[in-house]
């Protein structure tokens, strides 16, 4: 059965929206508290910053609840406030978007490594993205949205946290950086290898994001649709690498820049695109242009 | 010969075996310096230039690294009784505000390897902090690591506290991470830019030499 988020996605590409992170640090918000902290102390701010993707034509809304897994929260000493935190992270969204459209909530990576590597092992993994998402769900949202994850195992035991819940549609974005033999992730995983991982752990919609900008993005997804042409791809760039420009970081990709870049992706099939760091609701009201 | 079984034992990330050679090599009676240098940071030096060229990722660096890690238990008693002749002190650190040390990690791990003395003081480190382990120990470098934009300018403090705390011609800053650039590290003052693990070894053992 056909989910009606993926149906709607099937039928055209759909726009999500810009960075919550950097829009967050520009506001002077960041400093002292987590990110998901702002759910509860300064909604109005989150749901502005939702609100100015809206305008600017997005479909889709992302959740400030991209470190609230009970890992990452348990690293600050709240791990008590994940369910208010991703709770609240959703219902935020979903106020600002009514039925306008659709809320992705955000599940980004825990910060710690699997086993052996790391101290984590698969089980509290999983387990620590199935109580975030337990929240996220709970609260409504229309997708879970796994993303910036640099490890294709934790992206997995992510994917099946949330799957072993319910059946909710899950978008996984994966982030790789150039190397001598072509896109990989910090861990070494090559783009076709981590669609096939993330597709058999039951991802819905697979892709990248947090890469330089949509160029970059273009080669991976490339790369990826060698595995079928029957994937749903999502890609989310950053606007360029910062620089330090009068003691503010800058991201130097442009809008109208960005948009010729997100064409590109757009002529190569991706179903979902949007934007990542740096970009702000300028660029997705150029984005929006795109699709009209 | 037992110290190039030993470096292959690092670079295979092969934690028993180099802990065994390691201990044969000291019952030989082989010098703990000779082992920690020509076995154990011959074999990280290997790896890191691996990683470089993108041979080895993340997973292999942190397996050798765990290798050279059981190897220096056995031998650091043996060194503290002998004269260990390290590169360098070096403090490394995360920066204020930012929880991310995958990077801070693997750097720490292959100035050990390199022979530095490292001195870690985790993640979300105020620039004071650096400033006053620095000075307690000693050191010739500290290295900041970054992976948020927003904890950059935490980076540019940590420059200050060090030039505050009078230690601004001795001790050298080198800082690192996914956002950071070479020009950033011009601006805020830092005297070296570690582009990644690999490089920043490169970058530290040149600006304790000078």
């Amino acid at each position: 059965m056909t989910q009606p988020f993926v149906k709607k996605i099937k039928d055209g590409p759909l726009l999500c929206d810009g960075a919550m992170g950097t829009q967050l640090i520009d506001l002077g918000l960041l400093g002292g508290q987590v990110p998901e902290a702002l759910n509860l102390s300064e909604p109005e701010k989150i749901k502005a910053i939702h609100r100015s993707y809206v305008e600017a034509g997005c479909h889709i809304l992302e959740t400030n609840t991209f470190g609230g897994s009970v890992i990452r929260l348990r690293g600050y000493g709240l791990e008590d406030k994940v369910y208010e935190y991703n709770f609240q992270g959703v219902r935020l969204a979903k106020e600002v978007m009514g039925d306008r459209g659709f809320v992705a909530a955000s599940m980004g990576p825990t910060g710690q490594f699997l086993q052996p590597l790391g101290p984590v092992s698969v089980e509290e993994m999983e387990e620590s993205f199935s109580q975030q998402a337990s929240a996220l769900i709970e609260a409504g949202a229309d997708a879970i949205c796994v993303e910036t994850m640099m490890d294709t195992k934790e992206a997995v035991a992510a994917i099946r946290g949330v799957k072993r819940l319910a059946d909710i549609p899950v978008l996984a974005t994966v982030t790789f950086n150039p190397a001598k033999q072509g896109y990989r992730t910090l861990m070494g995983t090559d783009p076709l290898t981590a669609v096939r991982e993330l597709c058999e752990a039951g991802a819905d919609v697979v892709g990248v994001n947090c890469v330089a900008g949509p160029w970059q993005a273009l080669e991976v997804i490339r790369e990826m649709k060698k595995v079928s042409d029957r994937l749903l791809l999502m890609a989310q760039p950053n606007a360029g690498l910062p620089i330090m420009e009068g003691g503010k970081t800058v991201y130097p990709l442009g809008p109208e820049e960005m948009a010729k870049g997100i064409a590109e992706l757009l002529k190569e099939g991706v179903n979902i695109i949007g934007g990542c760091c740096g970009t702000t609701p300028e660029h997705i009201r150029l984005m929006a242009q795109l699709l009209q | 010969m037992i110290l190039r079984e030993l470096s292959e034992a690092v670079i295979k990330g092969d934690s028993n075996r180099a802990n065994e050679l390691t201990q044969k090599a000291i019952r030989e009676g082989l010098a703990p310096q000779k082992i920690l240098n020509e076995g154990l940071c011959e074999g990280m030096n290997v790896v890191g230039e691996k990683f470089r060229c993108n041979e080895y990722y993340v997973p292999q660096v942190l397996l050798a690294a765990r290798a050279m890690k059981t190897s220096m238990a056995t031998l650091k008693p043996l060194l503290k009784e002998s004269e260990v002749k390290y590169l360098g002190k070096v403090v490394i650190g995360t920066a204020k505000g930012d929880l991310h040390d995958i990077g801070k990690n693997l750097v720490a791990m292959m100035l050990e390897g390199a022979g530095f003395e490292v001195f870690d003081m985790g993640t979300d480190v105020p620039p004071e902090k650096y400033a006053e382990e620095a000075r307690q120990q000693g050191a010739h470098l500290v290295c900041v690591s970054a992976l948020m934009t927003t904890t950059m300018p935490a980076m540019r403090e940590t420059v200050k506290a060090i030039a505050q705390a009078g230690m601004g011609g001795k001790v050298k800053i080198m800082v690192g991470g996914a956002p950071v650039t070479q020009a950033f590290a011009d601006k805020i003052g830092a005297q070296g830019y570690g582009e990644n693990a690999s490089v920043a070894v490169a970058v530290a053992k040149s600006l304790v030499a000078s």
